[in-house]
Order: structure tokens, then C-alpha cells, then sequence
């Protein structure tokens, strides 16, 4: 049971890494979205770092979605889904496996090169560790939300566009409670209740989404 | 592997969407036999595969295995049926024993990955990436890859598309082979296997079908 959950999530990241290196990408996507905002509201820096931590969990939110349709549709196109749904493992913990691949190809590689693009936007000293701090607890939520939504859409044709429209407003909170977080600790208002919400919320989404997102794969196995 | 004795449909219907598809279908399998699923195309040959498989829903009927019903029973399933159909469940990014090793390590089968390789002929081609094979490779290691699943009913859907006169012949051995072990395989297909033995029954979809006698009549 557990070597099977554990192969499937190797696997995934040995594909993410292997076949054209969707992980690479969605990387190059992250910084290049962050640097177009210096271009486009110019180099004022207390401008930018008023806006760093915000612009960079934009950023973050897009790039997850962008490998979203990723999680399932492969899988789903050359019938390997058929074939773990046949499995002794079941779909949900299939699902969980899928969402922590995800996780570990698409946003820790974001949380490591945060640092950077915070250097990049003038962020202010103290924002850069409680950012990735947040991140590293927030970014489980848009894996596992935007796995839900992967598997509603996997037997569409297009369902690029329509995931995003389904996913991006779900993905909210997660926005809200990262900024605050980081707020929170440089000006020192709120305390941790912003990073306690964030975590709510990732709990939340660990809770629905192995549900979910299994009986939206057998539908659409049918 | 654990030998099935009996293996019965009994009054089966399934439906795609609002759609039916057959109705009360029936038939009884016992170990070492080999049911071919004929019928004209659309009756509902991989429809009733997959429902087998419980990929799909029945509206009603059952499937029991040794007196026991088994519908929807995924642990019983998972442990007792292969199931191989169009699509090939290999991972292009991969060579061929990786694809194969990855499946047989996930059913508990390792022990088998060298002897299904050779029945399948595909020795030569153990490190090439999937991506390079043609239809036919592809198609014997999808096969050489089900050769490794425990269970004791096969479900085959279409296996023999794609390959040549020789690949025909290894999956015809591969096939008879599981049958004097008491297995059972249930297979839709179109070709003659060469297995035109006690053993072989045909079961015709046409007659169950509710899509095609409706069509029927307006012919």
C-alpha cells in the first residue's frame, strides 16, 4: 500500500522532470511574470517594495495553475488512470499522491527561488523568511484545490481555460492570509492569526480534495 | 495466482450517459476457458469489458465469482482482473522495461518482468524509450506489461490491433498458457487467435444490444 503510493508520487516527479520539464518551465514562467512589474510600474523602489510580497503570491498563484491540467490529463490520455483506478490502492489517496507531486515539482522550486525575485522587487529585509514561510505553508492549498479542479476537467478536450476560471477564485483566501502573514510579522500587526488561517485553509483543502477529486475521476473514467 | 472455478454474468444492463447499450446479459465462464466477444462495432464489446472491470456502472444485474457477487467489489477486482484496453497505459518518457517494471512492482509481481518480455518478443527492445516504438512494439509491451498482473480473468479489449503474424502467435501462446494454468480470459476481438479448442466460447453482443436493434428496425 505504501510503496505504491510512494511510486506514484516518484514517478510523477521523475515525468515532471523528464518530458520536456514542465517543473523548468513553470520556473522561467514565475520569474518572468514578477520582473514584467518593475517594467510596468517602473523602478520606484518603495513602489515595489510596497508591492513585492503581493505581486510575488500573484505570480505564484498563476504559475501553480499553469501546470494544473498537467496532474491528470497524461494520465488520463494514455490510460494509466484506468489502470490505477483498477488498482488495490484507492483513488483518493491516488488523488493525494498526485496533488503532493505536484506540490514538490511545481511550488517548492517557486519557494526556493523566492529569495531572489524578492531581492529583484526591493523587498524589505525582514518580509523574506516569513515569506517563504507562508509559501511553505499556503502552496499545499493551491496543489490541492487545483487538483480538484484538474480532475473535473480532465476528459474535456480544452478545459485549460475553464479550470482557470473554476480554479483562480478558490485560490483567494490562499492569497489574502499569504499577504497578511507576511505583513503580520514586518509591521507586527495581527500577530499569527493570517499564517493560522493559512493553515486552516490548507488543512481545509487536505480534508475535500482526496473526495472530490476521486468521484470527479470516476465520472470522468465512465 | 488464485484460480477463479466460476465466473457468471447474470441479467446484466449498463448505459452510457441516458443511453442504453444491452440488456440482460448473461453468460457463465468456468476456469481454464476463453470467451470471445464478437458483435458489429458499437454493441457494446468494450462497454461490457469495462463494466466488468468496474469502470462503469451497471443499472442492473450482477457478476459473481464462485457464487459470490463481486460487482463493485474494487478489492476483489483489483487482485482478480487484468484489464487491458485501447489505450496502451505507457508512459512515453520511459523505456520499455521501466514501464513494465513500474506495473509489476506496483501489483507485487517483479518476479515476472524477464519471463513476459520474452513472450512477448520484445527482449531487444527493453531500453528503448516508448516514444520511438511503433504501434505494434507499443501494443506488445502494453501486452508483456498485463502479462505481469496477477489475476486470474484477463480482460482484453482489441488486444491483437496493431500487431503482426508473429506477435499474433506469441500473445496466442501467452494466451494458452494462462488457460491450462486455469485461467480464464474474456476478449473482444475480430481475429481468429488460433485457439479453436473445448475451451473457446463466443458470446454475440448483437443479440443484448439495445442500440443496434433499435437501428434495426429502421433498416
Amino acid at each position: 500500500m505504501n510503496t505504491q503510493f510512494w511510486s506514484i508520487v516518484k514517478r510523477d516527479i521523475k515525468i515532471s522532470w523528464q518530458g520536456g520539464s514542465t517543473s523548468s518551465m513553470v520556473l522561467a514562467f514565475f520569474i518572468i511574470v514578477v520582473t514584467l512589474f518593475p517594467l510596468g510600474v517602473g523602478p520606484e523602489q518603495n513602489m515595489l517594495a510596497r508591492i513585492a510580497v503581493g505581486v510575488i503570491w500573484v505570480a505564484a498563484l498563476l504559475s501553480c495553475l499553469l501546470s494544473l491540467d498537467r496532474i491528470f490529463q497524461a494520465d488520463y490520455e494514455d490510460g494509466t488512470l484506468d489502470q490505477y483506478a483498477l488498482s488495490p490502492l484507492s483513488l483518493e489517496l491516488i488523488v493525494i499522491g498526485k496533488a503532493l507531486a505536484h506540490w514538490v515539482t511545481t511550488s517548492l522550486p517557486l519557494i526556493l527561488i523566492t529569495p531572489l525575485l524578492g531581492i529583484l522587487m526591493n523587498m524589505d529585509d525582514a518580509a523574506f523568511l516569513p515569506l517563504m514561510y507562508a509559501m511553505l505553508i499556503g502552496t499545499p492549498a493551491l496543489s490541492l484545490i487545483g487538483t480538484i479542479g484538474a480532475s473535473l476537467t480532465v476528459s474535456l478536450k480544452r478545459g485549460g481555460v475553464l479550470l482557470s476560471l473554476l480554479i483562480l477564485p478558490l485560490y483567494v483566501p490562499v492569497l489574502i492570509f499569504g499577504v497578511m502573514a507576511v505583513d503580520a510579522s514586518v509591521l507586527g500587526t495581527g500577530g499569527n492569526a493570517p499564517l493560522l488561517f493559512l493553515g486552516a485553509v490548507t488543512f481545509f483543502s487536505l480534508a475535500i480534495t482526496p473526495w472530490a477529486s476521486a468521484a470527479a475521476v470516476r465520472l470522468a473514467l465512465d | 495466482m488464485e484460480t477463479i472455478n466460476t465466473f457468471s454474468v447474470t441479467d446484466l444492463s449498463v448505459n452510457r450517459g441516458d443511453r442504453p447499450v444491452f440488456r440482460a446479459l448473461g453468460f457463465e465462464l468456468s476456469a481454464g476457458a476463453l470467451l470471445k466477444l464478437v458483435g458489429p462495432n458499437g454493441s457494446g464489446k468494450s462497454t461490457l469489458l469495462k463494466s466488468l472491470a468496474g469502470l462503469i456502472d451497471s443499472e442492473q444485474g450482477d457478476v459473481l465469482s464462485d457464487g459470490n457477487s463481486v460487482l463493485g467489489d474494487q478489492e476483489w477486482t483489483s487482485s482478480n482482473i487484468c484489464y487491458l484496453g485501447h489505450k496502451n497505459a505507457l508512459k512515453r518518457e520511459f523505456t520499455v522495461l521501466e514501464n513494465i517494471e513500474f506495473w509489476a512492482e506496483f501489483w507485487g509481481s517483479s518476479d515476472k518482468i524477464s519471463s513476459s518480455i520474452t513472450q512477448m518478443g520484445i527482449g531487444y527492445l527493453k531500453d528503448t524509450p516508448v516514444r520511438y516504438l511503433s504501434s505494434g512494439q507499443t501494443r506488445r509491451t502494453a501486452l508483456a506489461r498485463s502479462l505481469c498482473h496477477p489475476a486470474a480473468l484477463w480482460l482484453y479489449d482489441e488486444p491483437t490491433v496493431g500487431l503482426d503474424d508473429q506477435g499474433l502467435g506469441l500473445l496466442a501462446a501467452a494466451m494458452k498458457n494462462h488457460l491450462s494454468g486455469g485461467g480464464m480470459i474474456i476478449c473482444a476481438t475480430h481475429v481468429d487467435l488460433g485457439l479453436e479448442d473445448g475451451a473457446l466460447k463466443t458470446l454475440d453482443l448483437a443479440k443484448f444490444s439495445v442500440s443496434l436493434s433499435s437501428l434495426g428496425d429502421q433498416w
